[in-house]
């Protein structure tokens, strides 16, 4: 890619806000599936009797719930950044390009 | 209730399978020894019907396969569902149907805390990386590594990384396809090896991508759909209530207990022990290097990061991640119903049983039992055939990424300074494809007997250890230069190899040595050599001061913008 367009794409202010955007939410998102892992992990390796304690009259204890929580967690914390990232990051793209290539 | 026998010998086995204690860490979810059934001509039909099918899908697929490129990425014209789904069918192996549902049915909810180290490294891949890797690379993973570095030593590295990562996984899965077909189909373990080598060579020779993708997207589909079937025949019969299949789950394995001579007060603890952690996490630095290595690991597969240049833009690569992820966790899902499903219906039924009481078959068989208890002869014979469906379509996807490195990256790039020929380019990754199908299948052969358990968490650990952070510091460090990308990069992968054959696994399980003897005494290196590749890439990088470093600094912000925005990116892959 020629310096001259780079510089041009690079100084957009909408190339700059996706830039920002984009980083830090993917950031922030990183950080909020490890602290849900690695604390599910750590709760497993330092509280084993608080998972294993009946949710009611059942056998159902507290695992299970969590359990699946990480996973439909896993899923739906990927659902929001896809959903945010195809309203808004394409659209500042598209801006760029738009801007940039005529 | 049916009381039923299961000897202390049988639980040892078991045991050593899936690990109560240390031994799942290194376990990955693998096949390990099977003993060898009667010939299942149901399934050995049914797998003959895929067989044929898949052919149709080459043959078509061949056509369209004229260039290298065509070959690498199937034309980059495959939609973000199809990929998702293909995805899956290259993550969800044989090993994790089965390996995870049967340590369910053996840990109950430690099956889980497994499974689910496989999932959470898909959010990471999608917000750190996919979108940007569509946008910079073009064939390989090394494309993108490699954007504004000098090309050969990166790509060498990159072409390392990646056939490491490749070999481990690779020798794991064939192993694992001997096993596995020798207790389904009741064929002897050479020809089942020599079967899986020959049927994933027609596939990537003829087909390419595009023909390994369709395998994948297939055998996806059926594995999800016998899956589904079997998780709800299950909860079916409990009247939908999770609770009542729990509770008679833990009645079966406290009647299990009790059977073997336990006071009715411990029979009953551990009968309820399924619903909680038990020995699954010993020490928490295992167990966080353990988590590091599944969770950083899956964003540096080189077959899995070469899936997002078959797409045509970032946003059909995000969406492919978004579906994988669905999948695969709803996967995970339902080998956890059917897991506890195979304790109900499966440990209670002598017909599945050997004369000892254990499972006949192995500790492997619980889905295969479970598939024939829920849908008889015929349901079996086609979760039979999908098992062994699996596993061709990870050995291909495998085998394409390991061609792709030698031949776009090696001979394409550094041997012919990116002047390389298309058709010269396809002739060598066709050539490669063959020499590694040749060595996939002796190695197969050769590693049979040994335990080979550590192998997929190995590769996994190599990944999160050489790939991951070099490709995560040259994308998102402005200042990473090539001498920090390829020090950093070779001190991950050495490390982790080194400390992974110095630990309780390989040194005492596989080597033999005497126990306690292990230099390094947890069961993962990644949180050590992940930190250590870290660490390299930012002091070599920082303390380059060569005109070569300039350079790579000066070549960030044109990736930078290209990786952000796509402007520049290689359209539809090349055509």
């Amino acid at each position: 890619m020629e310096t001259d367009l780079t510089t041009r794409i690079a100084n957009h202010p909408s190339y700059q806000a996706l830039k920002a955007k984009r980083t830090r939410f993917g950031l922030w998102l990183t950080l909020a599936m490890m602290v849900v892992y690695y604390g599910f992990i750590l709760l497993v390796a330092f509280n084993k009797p608080f998972l294993a304690t009946r949710l009611g009259e059942g056998v159902t204890t507290y695992a299970i719930p969590i359990g699946f929580g990480v996973i439909i967690f896993t899923v739906v914390i990927t659902a929001i950044y896809v959903r945010r990232a195809n309203r808004e990051y394409d659209d500042l793209a598209e801006q760029v390009s738009k801007a940039v290539l005529k | 209730m049916s009381r039923v026998h299961v000897p202390m010998r049988q639980l040892l086995t078991l045991c050593a399978l899936f690990g109560v204690s240390a031994s799942i860490w290194a376990a990955g979810a693998d096949i390990g020894q099977a003993e060898k059934q009667p010939t299942n001509w149901v399934a050995i039909g049914m797998f003959a019907v895929f067989v044929l099918f898949t052919f149709g899908v080459t043959k078509w697929a061949a056509a369209k396969t004229k260039s290298a490129a065509d070959f690498y990425t199937g034309g980059g014209g495959i939609t973000g569902f199809q990929n998702g789904l293909a995805i899956a069918g290259d993550y969800m192996s044989a090993a994790s149907f089965l390996g995870i549902s049967a340590a369910v049915m053996f840990g109950g909810f430690d099956g889980l805390i497994f499974s689910i180290g496989f999932l959470v490294g898909w959010p990471v891949v999608t917000f750190l990386l996919a979108e940007r890797l569509r946008n910079l690379g073009k064939f390989t993973f090394a494309d993108v590594v490699s954007f504004r570095f000098a090309q050969t030593p990166v790509r060498i590295f990159a072409a390392s990384g990646t056939l490491v990562v490749v070999a481990f996984y690779l020798i794991a899965q064939m192993v694992g396809a001997g096993q596995l077909i020798k207790l389904l189909f009741g064929l002897d373990y050479w020809i089942a090896v020599v079967l899986v080598g020959s049927l994933m060579m027609v596939y990537v020779l003829f087909g390419g991508m595009t023909a390994t993708t369709w395998v994948q997207i297939i055998k996806a589909v059926l594995l999800l759909g016998g899956a589904s079937f079997m998780a709800f025949m299950v909860l079916a019969s409990f009247g939908f209530s999770p609770e009542a299949m729990f509770a008679k789950a833990v009645e079966v394995k406290t009647g299990i207990a009790a059977a073997a001579g336990k006071p009715p007060a411990e029979a009953a603890a551990q009968g309820f022990s399924i619903m909680g952690p038990g020995g699954f996490i010993k020490d928490p630095i295992s167990a966080i290097s353990f988590g590091m290595a599944l969770m950083f690991g899956t964003a540096g597969l080189p077959h899995i990061l070469m899936r997002f240049f078959t797409v045509p833009n970032a946003k059909e690569a995000r969406k492919s991640v978004l579906w994988a992820t669905t999948w695969i966790g709803y996967f995970y899902l339902l080998t956890f119903i059917i897991g506890f499903g195979a304790i109900s219906f499966v440990l209670t039924n002598p017909q599945f049983l050997d004369a000892k009481g254990g499972l006949l078959g192995g500790g492997n068989m619980a889905a295969i039992h479970l598939a024939n208890a829920v849908g008889g002869n015929v349901f079996l014979g086609f979760i039979s055939a999908v098992a062994f469906a699996t596993i061709l379509a990870v050995v291909a996807g495998l085998t394409l990424a390991g061609a792709a490195a030698v031949s776009h990256d090696i001979y394409g790039v550094v041997i012919k300074g990116g002047k390389a020929d298309s058709a010269a380019e396809l002739k060598v990754s066709r050539v490669t494809t063959i020499v590694l199908g040749v060595i996939a299948v002796l190695l197969g052969i050769a590693f049979e007997k040994q335990n080979i358990a550590f192998m997929v968490s190995l590769a996994f650990a190599i990944a999160a250890s050489a790939n991951f952070p070099v490709l995560l510091m040259s994308v998102l460090w402005k200042d990473c230069t090539t001498r920090g990308a390829v020090v950093g990069g070779f001190l991950g992968l050495v490390s982790s190899v080194a400390l992974t054959v110095v630990s309780p696994s390989v040194w005492e399980v596989t080597l033999g040595n005497p126990q306690g003897s292990a230099l390094f005494p947890y069961q993962s290196p990644a949180l050590f050599s992940m930190t250590l590749a870290f660490v390299g890439i930012w002091l070599f990088s920082i303390l380059d001061k060569s005109p070569r470093a300039a350079q790579d600094r000066a070549g960030f912000l044109a990736q930078q913008v290209r990786s952000e925005t796509g402007i520049g990116a290689s359209g539809a892959s090349g055509h």
